[in-house]
């Protein structure tokens, strides 16, 4: 069994991202009794599916590994994985948060040696590289993945390979007859910071990115960047492996759009400029990038970034959002259709590749929340009296960047600190 | 040739034609609410032929270009394929605008001349009030017809296996040659007529005459 202290003082964090772990670490440097729950095996969020970070061009690991220096040095804050929030009751001061912990198989004598990996074959759909490799049943889920322990899928459970994985362990540090647990846990305030999930690009029918191999996502872009990706960091395009020289970079892919998100996404912009920069990375002047969009959205200090992006003669701008994409059948080149807005010019353009700047959403459907809480219309929580003890860090509460989030959070550990330092008071 | 209704709005509306198309033009108050994305051109099947795309009409509106919105001959062009309407990200009603353009720059009589979708709708509203329905043989053959006799003869051979079928299919009679069919209380239906143009009337007076 899984032993956690949590009383109506503790202060209970949804959610292992950047926000999350924000907000943990604040509030738990107060000097406060902090639980932080992440459904995933490993902490770091979306974040760390990232190449590099907007504006400095840093990877993410390097914020990472101080959130983990300073996760290990902190006594009261207990971390766990693969722990998702199953319902929550009471009110302010007084919560009750009911947990369900799946196995990970595998406990912390883990030195992360990876024999076990070695004795496992069946692969499955990696969904840390947004499936577009597979990984073993028995694996790390990424190279930086906190905790360092290896995960086996609950899939393999009661399989011969189990065994095997089981077998090679040194350390006996494989367990395969952990349970599904759940938990109740008290808490006086609880801060949800649940994140985003990108847009379904299959919902923009005009895009056919469920339809031709060659119109990605910029989720997915992310991933073909990074060594350990899916391409092992080369950029080659889905449909042949050829390396994709001239991209096309939809903005606004479902976002500010009545059929899709009502809301600006307010990173995808800058995410795109970015990208253009991984384009120069890997081909020099022969990387050429264009960008389709509405107007650009590079908030306050991203102006610098932008120019900078905007001066650099591989780069064009089209000011236009695309009415449709269509598969050039020979070379697989997508088609782009649609009007330029400076001059109304028609234009067909071919590209090597299309990434579609997809937003961000709500990757809790905050709605049907067991107890009351305010949700604005895009999905996200609202910073409200009336929420009691409940407070959202991060994306969570808006589209951010992760500058943003990060702020967000330790103001949202602020608020949770005050809460029980009432319970405490009275 | 422009009527006595487009000098009172011109007088009205001093260069706010953004304001006189909100006020006047069905849905014209949705003009406003576009933010010049351009994807209502670019998904448009007939785009290629259009002097100005919707988006490109929208903003011609906003800079006050009176003249050459309501004579030009985009509007025209819709088929009411609602391509436009489906994919514009701010809902605006793109076909119901142009139509309610094409209406407008009629009755401010500016519309362009000899324009074959203008012609035709001039031609069925007229066979259609007469009776109170449509005549379809005689609607069929004025359509052939409006570019001159010659012309007519040579689209009617052309079609006269469409017009056979048509008729073979009880589609149309060729007794409507004489006369045709109509509503029961046809003179219920042209007072009906009457009211509504005198409520039309009315309505566009009341806007002059407003400050
Ligand atoms: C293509 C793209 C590129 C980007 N590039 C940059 C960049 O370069 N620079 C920058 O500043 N920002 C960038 N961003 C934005 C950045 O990704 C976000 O700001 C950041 O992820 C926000 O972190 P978060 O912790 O709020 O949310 P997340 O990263 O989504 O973390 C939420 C965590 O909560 C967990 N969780 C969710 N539900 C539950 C539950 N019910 N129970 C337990 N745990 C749960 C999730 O597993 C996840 O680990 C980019 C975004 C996109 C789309
Ligand atoms: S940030 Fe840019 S791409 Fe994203 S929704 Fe806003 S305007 Fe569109
Ligand atoms: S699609 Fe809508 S918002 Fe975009 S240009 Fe056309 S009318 Fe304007």
């Amino acid at each position: 069994m899984t032993d956690v202290v949590a009383t109506n003082q503790t202060i209970i964090v949804v959610g292992g991202g950047i926000s999350g772990m924000t907000a943990a670490l604040e509030a738990t440097e107060t000097g406060k009794q902090v639980i932080l729950l992440e459904k995933r095996p490993y902490l770091g969020g979306r974040v760390s599916q990232l190449y590099k970070y907007f504006p400095k061009m840093c990877h993410p690991t390097c914020g990472q590994e101080i959130n983990q220096r300073r996760i290990k040095m902190n006594q009261n804050l207990t971390v766990l994985t693969q722990a998702e929030v199953a319902n929550i009751s009471g009110n302010t001061g007084d919560y009750t948060v009911s947990v369900t912990l799946t196995p990970r198989y595998v406990n912390n004598h883990c030195t992360a040696c990876g024999e076990c990996a070695k004795a496992a074959t069946t692969e499955f759909d990696d969904e840390f590289n947004y499936n577009m490799g597979k990984r073993k049943g028995v694996y790390l889920p990424n190279a930086m993945a906190f905790p360092q322990h290896y995960v086996i899928d609950q899939r393999l459970i009661g399989t011969a390979e189990a065994d095997a994985a089981k077998a090679a362990c040194k350390y006996g540090a494989i367990d395969l007859d952990q349970q599904v647990e759940t938990l109740d846990l008290k808490a006086g305030a609880v801060i949800f910071a649940t994140g985003w999930k990108p847009y379904d690009a299959n919902k923009i029918q005009p895009y056919g990115y469920d339809r031709f191999a060659n119109v990605i996502t910029n989720v997915e872009f992310e991933r073909l960047m990074d060594p350990h990706g899916p391409t092992g960091g080369k950029l080659l395009r889905p449909s042949d492996g050829k390396e994709a020289k001239n991209v096309a970079f939809i903005q606004c892919a479902g976002s500010r759009d009545k059929n899709h998100l009502a809301h600006c996404s307010r990173i995808c912009c800058m995410a795109s400029l970015k990208q253009t920069n991984y384009v120069q990375e890997k081909f020099g002047d022969d990387g050429k990038s264009t960008i389709y969009y509405i107007d650009m959205r590079a908030i306050d200090r991203f102006d610098d970034f932008y120019q900078k992006v905007q001066d650099n003669p591989n780069v064009s701008f089209i000011k236009s959002k695309v009415a449709k994409v269509e598969e050039d059948k020979a070379s697989g080149n997508p088609v782009l259709h649609g009007v330029d807005t400076e001059g109304y010019k028609r234009y067909a353009n071919q590209h090597d590749l299309v990434v579609l700047a997809t937003g961000m959403e709500p990757s809790v459907d905050f709605k049907g929340f067991p107890v009351k809480i305010m949700v604005n219309d895009e999905g996200f929580i609202e910073q409200d009296d009336s929420n009691g003890g409940i407070f959202a860090a991060g994306v969570a509460s808006d589209a951010l960047d992760v500058n943003r989030a990060v702020q967000h959070a330790t103001a949202a550990a602020l608020r949770a600190v005050q809460v029980v330092n009432q319970v405490a008071g009275a | 040739m422009t009527t006595a209704v487009n000098q009172a709005m011109v007088e009205k509306y001093k260069g706010n034609f953004l304001k006189e198309v909100t006020d006047n033009v069905e849905e014209g108050s949705w003009v406003k609410m576009c933010m010049q994305c351009g994807v209502c051109s670019g998904s448009c099947p007939l785009g290629p032929h259009w002097d100005h795309p919707p988006q490109e009409l929208f903003m011609m509106i906003r800079a006050n270009k009176r003249e050459e919105v309501l004579s030009s001959t985009s509007m025209w062009m819709c088929t009411s394929c609602y391509n436009c309407v489906a994919r514009c990200p701010r809902g605006l009603p793109i076909t119901h605008i142009m139509h309610g353009l094409a209406h407008y720059s009629k009755r401010m009589g500016m519309k362009p001349k000899h324009q074959p979708t203008e012609q035709f709708g001039q031609m069925f509203w007229d066979n259609l009030t007469k009776k109170g329905r449509v005549n379809e043989l005689k609607l069929g053959l004025g359509l052939y017809f409006k570019d001159g006799f010659a012309e007519g003869v040579k689209v009617s051979m052309g079609k006269q296996k469409l017009g056979l079928n048509m008729m073979k299919a009880k589609r149309m009679s060729p007794m409507e040659m004489l006369g045709g069919h109509g509503v029961k209380d046809l003179s219920g239906f042209h007072a009906m007529l009457k009211k509504a143009e005198e409520l039309e009337a009315a309505r566009v007076g009341e806007n002059t005459d407003a400050k």
